[in-house]
């Protein structure tokens, strides 16, 4: 296959759109990720230096049952979400910022 | 056999679930003509019909009865399962779901290829379809026989692993991916149903949640935040087999402390061990979920990123709810069920989801059967939508890529499809196999083996390919197969070391590893870091990818500004047609 030469007076086809599209998008996906790993990893942590805290009865449960065997699930939903939203804009911004960069490069 | 020990109404609620699944297959079987349809499902399949059919296909065996054993067995450890299987998905959905998806290929292996322009690569990606299937088919298949063992006393656990296998093989082989959907959907639905009835009923009989679980007595007496009253509920003794309540209910408790146990540390040398055994645990449910073949490749069967996104959203509402239930029948399993600790293999806790509704016999007669009816019902529906699901994508690995690519790229579609069933026989016919070795072990243990080796072999290849411009077709390679053979060869090492420890007949089968399990006594960290192999084998596939890529750089796909546009850019723009276009080739 014979490489395709870069279209110079396409903007979306330019490094500089695919750089800042990939760049945007992996921010996003990094700091959900974040939020999610924080609670995720943390929460071992917590039961290996915290063990009293985290046998805390609540109704029954201790509290580190509760967090993993209930709580999480909503958590990571609400990341779901705010991802989803964020990054259907940042579709519809991509696709508007690249009708734009191709008019000023005409 | 005794036939008067079977329950009527526990072999109707299975059998209508069975006859449900084979009718829906057949009759979609009708409506699937083209090779498209067989493989993808003509890739036009609604959000819910799709997150339904994903979520179905996801709750395999070892969610459905796994996880409640092992709850009961093990305690809070074994809570991380159902998080992580249902968590995994936000790293699907935050790091490959959209990309892949905007891409457009049937199978990993396709994306192999596709991203790196090398059909060698397509073989060794096809290699891992298949061994994670069979890692994951095996559990299934216990699955399979425990339930039968259940339904029928005294039916050799062998036979029924050998019945459903047939019957699935059969269905796969007349119906394709699109019988599949619409029945791996309504599965979903069944599976639901079936755990969260009896949960309820059993609540409603039994005291709550909390309530049940506060029998179970802490270490120390700590604070109680909101007391409950735990007056009414009278749990049996536990035998000598069962672990003690304040390992149970903690943190690092039997699961992750058996390794150093057995070396003879003491509780708080132990400690760290259990530590890092979580950690990795997380670490391969996690990218593992990521790294799925079964559940990735339905994923091209959205319309378009957007589907692709609202879909994985409403997956993990889908798994997460129903990841609520088993542990609560482990927890009531502990109380009120305590002499399956006793038994081993399909007489043991894995088969407390089943058990438990009986025990409302003595008090509402009839509702007791009708109840454990609907559990395995649900537990048909489990192991029969993921083995289904394993054995389309292992199928369609051999007869798409094997045979359509390798062996004869000539083939009409014909052949093609005739080769389809082919494959999907030989398939089921290994899976029985393996699945009938296998009763001594755990479900969810050997799914979360499976979980590892997707972890380190599927898992770091696409989040790599996606994310770095980078990455060269060795790079790719190396990490793959070293990460992904590692774990896998981990895996065994441990599979045969504990079926070496059975007193049954694989015990004898397997006698010869036994040599190993000396050897982890002396050395429980290394013992650790096979069981749980992936807190090393991921970064070691992901390393492997960055050093090798560096060193072969002038390989790096000549179009790869081309290929990452099309991996990120909005769909919106067109890119993926122009692609298409220019490559001018891989008839998709």
């Amino acid at each position: 296959m014979s490489p395709i030469p870069p279209k110079e007076s396409d903007f979306i086809h330019s490094e500089e759109f695919l750089h800042a599209l990939m760049k945007r998008q992996l921010k996003l996906s990094i700091s959900c990720a974040a939020a999610f790993l924080v609670v995720l990893l943390g929460l071992p942590l917590l039961n290996y230096l915290a063990p009293e805290m985290m046998a805390t009865r609540v109704g029954g449960f201790t509290l580190s049952w509760l967090v993993l065997g209930v709580l999480f699930f909503p958590y990571v939903w609400i990341i779901a979400r705010i991802f989803i939203t964020r990054s259907m804009a940042l579709e519809t911004d991509e696709v508007r910022h690249a009708a734009e960069g191709n008019k000023r490069k005409s | 056999m005794d036939f008067s020990k079977i329950d009527p109404w526990i072999l109707a609620c299975s059998a209508v679930t069975v006859i449900v699944t084979i009718i829906m297959g057949f009759r979609s079987a009708k409506s699937s003509k083209s090779a498209s349809d067989f493989f993808v499902a003509g890739r036009a399949v609604s959000v819910g019909w799709n997150a339904s059919a994903i979520s179905g296909e996801y709750l395999s065996a070892a969610s459905f009865m796994g996880i409640a054993g092992m709850v009961m067995l093990s305690g809070y450890d074994a809570l991380w399962y159902p998080v992580c299987y249902a968590c995994g998905y936000l790293f699907l959905l935050l790091f490959i779901a959209g990309p892949l998806r905007r891409f457009g290929a049937y199978t990993i292996p396709d994306f192999a290829e596709g991203r790196y322009d090398s059909p060698i690569f397509r073989k060794i990606a096809v290699c891992f379809v298949l061994f994670i299937g069979f890692f994951y088919t095996m559990p299934q298949m216990k699955g399979a026989g425990t339930t039968l063992a259940y339904i029928f006393p005294g039916l050799p656990y062998w036979v029924g692993v050998a019945l459903v296998g047939a019957v699935i093989t059969l269905n796969v082989a007349l119906g394709g991916m699109k019988g599949i959907t619409l029945v791996q959907a309504v599965q979903y639905w069944i599976k639901m149903f079936a755990i969260s009835v009896p949960v309820f009923v059993l609540l409603s009989v039994y005291g709550g949640y909390g309530k049940n679980l506060s029998l179970n007595h802490s270490a120390s007496p700590p604070a109680i935040v909101q007391s409950v009253d735990p007056g009414t509920i009278v749990r049996k003794a536990l035998p000598e087999k069962a672990p003690k309540d304040e390992a149970w209910v903690a943190p690092f408790g039997p699961l992750t402390t058996k390794a150093a146990k057995a070396a003879g540390l003491t509780a708080s040398e132990a400690k760290p061990y259990s530590l890092l055994y979580t950690f990795s645990l997380i670490v391969a449910l996690v990218c593992g979920t990521a790294g799925l073949p079964h559940i990735l490749v339905r994923f091209y069967t959205n319309p378009d990123g957007v589907a692709a996104k609202k879909t994985t959203m409403w997956v993990m509402i889908l798994i997460g709810v129903f990841y609520v239930f088993p542990p609560i029948f482990g927890v009531l399993g502990r109380n009120f069920l305590p002499e399956l600790y006793a038994a081993t293999g399909s007489k043991g806790p894995d088969k407390v989801v089943l058990e438990l509704p009986t025990l409302i016999r003595e008090k509402y007669g009839i509702m007791g059967s009708i109840l454990s009816g609907i559990t395995c019902a649900g537990a048909f529906a489990a192991f029969m939508s993921t083995f289904s699901g394993l054995l389309v994508s292992m199928t369609g690995a051999l007869a798409h890529d094997v045979y359509g690519r390798m062996l004869r790229p000539a083939a009409t579609p014909e052949e093609r499809m005739k080769m389809f069933k082919w494959c999907a026989v030989l398939v089921g016919g290994v899976s029985v196999l393996l699945g009938s070795l296998v009763e001594p072990l755990e479900i969810n243990f050997m799914v979360g083996q499976a979980f590892a080796i997707a972890a380190a072999s599927y898992f770091p290849l696409l989040f790599m390919s996606v994310w770095w411009r980078g990455m060269t077709m060795k790079g790719a390679a190396t990490g793959m197969l070293s990460g992904g053979l590692c774990a896998l060869v981990s895996a065994t090492i441990v599979n045969a070391s504990t079926l070496a420890l059975d007193k049954g007949p694989m015990g004898k089968l397997f006698a010869g590893f036994n040599g190993i399990n000396d050897f982890w006594k002396v050395h429980p960290l290394l013992r650790i870091l096979c069981e749980q192999p992936a807190i090393w084998t991921v970064p070691l596939a992901i390393g492997l990818m960055i050093v090798v890529s560096k060193a072969t750089r002038h390989t790096v796909p000549a179009d790869v500004r081309m290929k990452m546009l099309v991996l990120h850019a909005p769909e919106a723009l067109g890119l993926k047609q122009e692609y298409i276009q220019e490559q001018q080739g891989p008839a998709h």
